[in-house]
């Protein structure tokens, strides 16, 4: 691996002068995606999505490599004709440079809409790798609830208010859903930590076969932050163990960072406008639900990694 | 908490004053999906649904948003969905099993430019075949075209009310710029607003048929739970409502699907004439395009061009008589509309070789002005 001073240096695929709101992380990750990949063609599918609008306003395009947006719904099935077909042409002989396909698409488009297409793609084992960019809400149409909204936050379809509190209920946990397609490579990463992106970005594409990458990704308009807070709250959904960061690789887990100290989840929280209502003391018992929710899932998740090396011991 | 009816002047978009007209005319169920430009709608009704006990739900495509009002609306209760082109090509098949399993529901289409993802933020006119033939098989469905955010609201209510006495889909085919335009709305009292509700079936429980047509050829309708056997399957069933795969049974459930709405044409189609009885020249148009279309005629009319305007209110079914009546008295016909040839074709279609009929048409992304409308017709007449 190059180290991250290096990797600033190198030109990439992904070009500025794109329209990504100031202060958004995804524009961050889609450089580093293409700063990795050393030794590959790449090329890259999009579903609709906010880096696909912005990346692509007539009539430029932030694309120095091939890059195809499909619709929503549909990325995992596009980028599977392409890496098919690939195959197909490599085998004949047609093509002999090495190519490597990356579906990216936000929550809406992966959790929700996109997930059918997503879980086909995996299944059938295409040499794909797959990022979702999750930041929690449909933003690109004006902040709706998806199947990724934390519970409590308000979003235009879930507004808090005099009848509800927001978000109803947990969010789906996706890379969970993935571990479950027993495919070689499933990770969990967050912007704020380049180093461990870099790396997990790396195996994914290096792997042959397919992969999956969720990114805790802060959407400044949609978490209701200030431009400069994105790294900042991608940091504490981290510490606060909202987001942990892990990685499967055929099927064991390995916790990739443990916090120092127990952050109580309100310090990530109550820094977002998404989530300010809930800071009175007549929403406690919400605030504690999402709190019980973050210990069980990261519970959940150390008793995987605990069991991977107790089966290793075992077996050394 | 805001009262059902929002009695009073407003001024409010197109896609509010949709959301509006929908609570006043007793919805009470929302399926949704986030996509613009119909996104507003939804919005509006997750603030709105829960002051008159209503439900919104979001769902996790438009798959799942349009079948969602299916099976709400067999509870008994009156149910939308709001969308724009994607979406709405998604909804598809479903619209098929609405129409077969006559389920009441109104389905909003914000349209915007296509195909595939096309123009979000723009408006079009070009799903108005996609509305009578996008899901396969033969059907008869009700299209309406609001032309500003009033009607926004009371074309709503009347999607509700023709849904409900005809057991079919009702769309409201509106665009991108009726969505998004504000403008003055007036909402009436509550007790003004005359709203349907669709027939429940009366007798014994034993005996009931839920699919033998009553009053107009439409079946009256229980809601699960009410004690009558519900049969509900969108394979070709008989009246009993079970599945029967033979050719008479095919030819009968598709001759009433089909004649519930065409025997009934005179209670469904609405339009409006605006010097149309000296006219020589017959603007046919609809939605946004019919604004336009106004203007156009005034300023004919200033040069001492004879033209009048037939507005569809409901687009389908199509007022195919109006236009073989027209076109036996007036020199040609121009459609304006926002697609590449659409209603246009149909218009032709009806006037066969009694009278001409043109298309001032736009591939989509701005509204078509007054100007190219009498530029067709100078050039044309």
């Amino acid at each position: 691996m190059p180290s991250l001073q290096e990797m600033a240096k190198k030109e990439g695929a992904f070009a500025g002068g794109h329209r990504m709101c100031a202060g958004c992380p995804v524009p961050i990750f889609t450089k580093m995606l293409t700063r990795v990949t050393d030794g590959y063609e790449i090329v890259a599918g999009n579903a609709t999505c906010c880096l696909e609008v912005a990346s692509s306003i007539f009539p430029y395009s932030a694309w120095k490599i091939p890059w195809i947006h499909t619709a929503f719904e549909n990325v995992g099935a596009s980028m599977s004709g392409v890496e098919t077909m690939y195959r197909a042409l490599k085998k004949r002989g047609k093509i002999t440079k090495p190519y490597k396909f990356i579906a990216i698409g936000g929550d809406g488009g992966t959790y929700d809409i996109g997930l059918q297409s997503l879980s086909g793609a995996m299944e059938r084992g295409h040499d794909l790798v797959y990022i979702c960019y999750d930041n929690g809400a449909y933003m690109n149409t004006g902040v709706q609830r998806s199947s990724a909204t934390p519970m409590g936050a308000t979003t235009t379809t879930t507004p808090m208010g005099e009848q509800s509190y927001g978000r109803q209920g947990n969010r789906k946990d996706l890379s969970r859903i993935m571990v479950a397609h027993n495919i070689g490579y499933v990770a969990q990463a967050s912007i704020h930590d380049p180093v461990d992106l870099s790396e997990k970005l790396k195996k994914a594409i290096e792997l042959d076969g397919p992969a999956f990458i969720n990114l805790l990704s802060p959407c400044i308009p949609g978490w209701k932050i200030a431009p400069d807070m994105a790294v900042e709250l991608a940091r504490l959904g981290v510490e606060t163990k909202y987001w942990p960061l892990y990685e499967v690789i055929d099927g064991e887990y390995k916790i990739n960072y443990t916090p120092k100290k127990e952050v109580p989840v309100t310090e990530w929280m109550f820094l977002q406008g998404r989530f300010k209502h809930l800071n009175k003391p007549e929403y406690s018992d919400v605030v504690d639900a999402f709190q019980k929710d973050v210990e069980r899932n990261w519970n959940w998740i150390v008793r995987q990694a605990a069991s991977v090396e107790l089966l290793s011991a075992e077996v050394n | 908490m805001e009262p059902k009816v929002l009695t009073g002047e407003h001024f409010i978009n197109g896609d509010i004053a949709c959301a509006e007209g929908a609570i006043a005319a007793g919805c009470t169920f929302f399926g949704a999906y986030p996509i613009t430009p119909a996104t507003e709608v939804a919005e509006r009704m997750s603030e709105r649904l829960p002051d008159v006990c209503g439900i919104f739900i979001q769902m996790e495509d438009e798959i799942a948003a349009m079948t969602s009002i299916l099976g709400a609306a067999w509870t008994g209760v009156k149910t939308m969905t709001a969308t724009s082109g994607p979406g709405f090509s998604l909804m598809m098949e479903t619209v098929g099993l609405a129409v077969v399993t006559e389920t009441p529901c109104v389905v909003v289409n914000v349209q915007r430019g296509g195909p595939s993802t096309g123009l979000p933020t723009m408006g079009a006119q070009a799903d108005m075949m996609q509305a009578k033939w996008g899901s396969h098989g033969d059907y008869e469905i009700i299209a309406i075209a609001p032309s500003s955010p009033q009607e926004m609201f009371d074309l709503t209510i009347e999607a509700f009310n023709l849904s409900e006495k005809y057991r079919v889909p009702v769309f409201i085919m509106s665009d991108e710029v009726v969505g998004h335009m504000s403008e003055k709305v007036l909402i009436p009292e509550a007790k003004e607003i005359k709203t349907v509700a669709r027939i429940k079936p009366k007798g014994r429980k034993d005996q009931f048929k839920p699919y033998q047509p009553g009053e107009n050829g439409v079946p009256p309708m229980p809601a699960i739970g009410d004690g009558y056997n519900v049969h509900v399957t969108g394979l070709t069933h008989d009246e009993q409502g079970y599945p029967v795969m033979s050719v008479d049974t095919q030819k009968d459930m598709m001759n009433r699907l089909l004649s519930k709405i065409r025997d009934n044409l005179d209670d469904i189609i609405r339009t409006e004439e605006y010097l149309l009885d000296d006219a020589d020249i017959v603007i046919v148009s609809y939605g946004v395009s019919a604004r336009t279309a106004f203007t156009a005629v005034d300023m004919a009319r200033q040069m001492g061009i004879r033209v009048g305007l037939l507005r569809l209110i409901t687009v389908w079914p199509f007022p195919e008589e109006m236009i073989r009546d027209l076109s036996k008295r007036v020199k040609g016909f121009v459609t304006v509309e926002i697609n590449m040839g659409q209603i246009s074709r149909e218009v032709q279609r009806c006037a066969g070789a009694n009278a001409p009929s043109y298309l001032v048409g736009h591939a989509g992304g701005t509204v078509i002005t007054p100007d190219e409308v009498i530029h067709l017709i100078k050039e044309a007449f």
